[in-house]
């Protein structure tokens, strides 16, 4: 039900910013140095790389002819990739990257 | 439909697991099922042909079998429902290991019935205690009743591709079962079958396709009844899963 | 697994007993999720690219004006909306009074999520 929420405000963002095209500067400039961007990423970041690793479980343990237990741990493994890169992105567009 | 039709060309299935597609040319008639092709095969064409009715009314659900690729009741199902230009074809219920031609061994089938504690768990009250006394308007027992009508014809089960997907899980009759007992009031073995619907066997490995609530010939509806699991089984979680309260799955 | 080997000779399903909006519902759900699943790492890295500077990121973005990346996006703004829309359907389902399955969201979601990346299509090329 969180996720909806995030979704829904992340469409609606991007859908809004997209006008006209994106550059760097544009996207940069507004989200560099917001507390409120990096909260709301950062949590969506979290809430999406644990529904992802369920997701692909479920997909792993049914499609496949990998067992329930190596496919939880691929799914694990996939939350955990999505959680660092997305974080490492948050970081990058809201504080350590250059204005 | 029929341009002078007179003839349905019937293909079956023949052996086990493993077998081959015999056809067979059936007289057609006005007012036929599909339940009279396969006797008539039987009967006059081929007696070495198994299959299963018994009630051919509807109400028994023995006869249930795969007909162009659909579970349905054989008694129910007239061929001019599913008849393209003449043809048919009957097959073995999906999900269910093939005994012979059309007879599949519903015994896994069961015991998920048994595994999803399908069965009515009595409380103290004896013989001499008064008749429990249940609301029929009562939430609970509407959701009860709801589901209360499966008879165990096995064709939500043969529809459902989760089923297919993962061996383990117990499946849509297994799961509705249990749902009627979790809104009965009188039973008492709530915790420990929320337990055993709860996870990848349980009511969470359902992704809502509806195949079951589509086909059941009784118009049941195993999606809600596990939809309420979901429900109860997160409520109970969030509580602690052996609140027995949490286990009477008030909607 | 118990009755693994009985269950190798049980027939399975084809697409008969597919193919209705319910069980499409459940397919677009979950193909929309994979392609979801596997953009976003593409997806962080390129946000990443901050981290090198202005002029790292702007050269990616700039790659992705490229014809075959603007249809990637229409797609992916497809597939969110209609993963979003579809997982709201199962919501309602789930803890929402029982209404049925809710096939009319199936459709609705479809052609809202076109409609939606349309929109965003003609926004962002405009």
């Amino acid at each position: 039900m969180a996720m909806a929420i995030f979704v829904a405000v992340h469409l609606g963002v991007m859908i809004w910013a997209m006008q006209g095209g994106l550059t760097a500067a544009e996207i940069l400039g507004r989200t560099q140095g917001s507390v409120a961007w990096m909260l709301f990423y950062g949590v969506f970041v979290l809430l999406a790389a644990v529904h992802a690793g369920i997701g692909l479980r479920n997909i792993l343990v049914e499609w496949t002819p990998l067992a329930p237990r190596p496919a939880g741990w691929a799914g694990n493994a996939a939350a955990a990739v999505l959680l660092a890169m997305g974080w490492r992105a948050v970081w990058a567009v809201t504080w350590a990257g250059a204005a | 439909m029929s341009e002078g039709a007179t003839q349905l060309q019937v293909s079956v299935w023949r052996g086990t697991g493993t077998g081959a597609w015999q056809t067979f040319q059936v007289p057609r008639r006005s007012n036929q099922t599909v339940l009279d092709v396969a006797t008539y095969i039987q009967r006059h064409l081929d007696p070495t042909l198994s299959y299963r009715y018994a009630c051919r009314v509807g109400m028994c659900g023995s006869c249930a079998m795969s007909v162009n690729g659909v579970a349905r009741w054989t008694c129910r199902t007239h061929v001019s429902r599913v008849c393209a230009d003449g043809r048919l074809e009957l097959a073995p219920l999906a999900n269910m290991p093939v005994v012979k031609d059309l007879v599949v061994d519903m015994q896994g089938f069961f015991d998920k019935w048994r595994d999803a504690h399908g069965r009515f768990v009595r409380g103290p009250a004896g013989r001499h205690d008064p008749v429990a006394r249940v609301r029929p308007d009562s939430p609970a027992r509407q959701q009860a009743d709801a589901g209360i009508e499966c008879i165990g014809c096995g064709v939500c089960y043969a529809s459902c591709d989760v089923v297919t997907w993962r061996p383990e899980f117990l499946g849509p009759a297994a799961l509705n079962r249990a749902w009627t007992l979790v809104n009965d009031e009188r039973d008492t073995a709530g915790a420990a079958r929320l337990a055993a619907v709860a996870g990848d066997a349980g009511c969470h490995a359902c992704h809502t396709q509806g195949s079951c609530t589509l086909r059941c010939p009784k118009q049941l509806t195993p999606t809600a009844s596990i939809a309420g699991l979901k429900r109860t089984v997160a409520r109970a979680a969030v509580r602690g899963e052996l609140d027995d309260e949490a286990a009477r799955g008030q909607a | 697994m118990s009755g693994h080997e009985a269950t190798s000779a049980a027939r399975r399903n084809d697409g008969r007993a597919r193919g209705h909006r319910g069980w499409i519902g459940f397919a677009v759900h979950r193909v929309s999720g994979l392609l979801l699943a596997l953009f976003l790492p593409l997806h962080f890295w390129t946000l990443g690219l901050a981290l090198e500077g202005e002029a790292a990121l702007d050269g990616a973005l700039r790659w992705y004006e490229m014809p075959v990346f603007k249809v990637g996006e229409w797609l992916l703004v497809f597939c969110l909306a209609v993963h979003l829309l579809g997982g709201i359907r199962l919501l309602l389902i789930e803890f929402a009074s029982w209404r049925g399955m809710r096939l009319g969201w199936v459709t609705g979601a479809c052609a809202a999520s076109l409609a939606i990346s349309l929109v965003f299509v003609v926004l962002a090329w405009s």
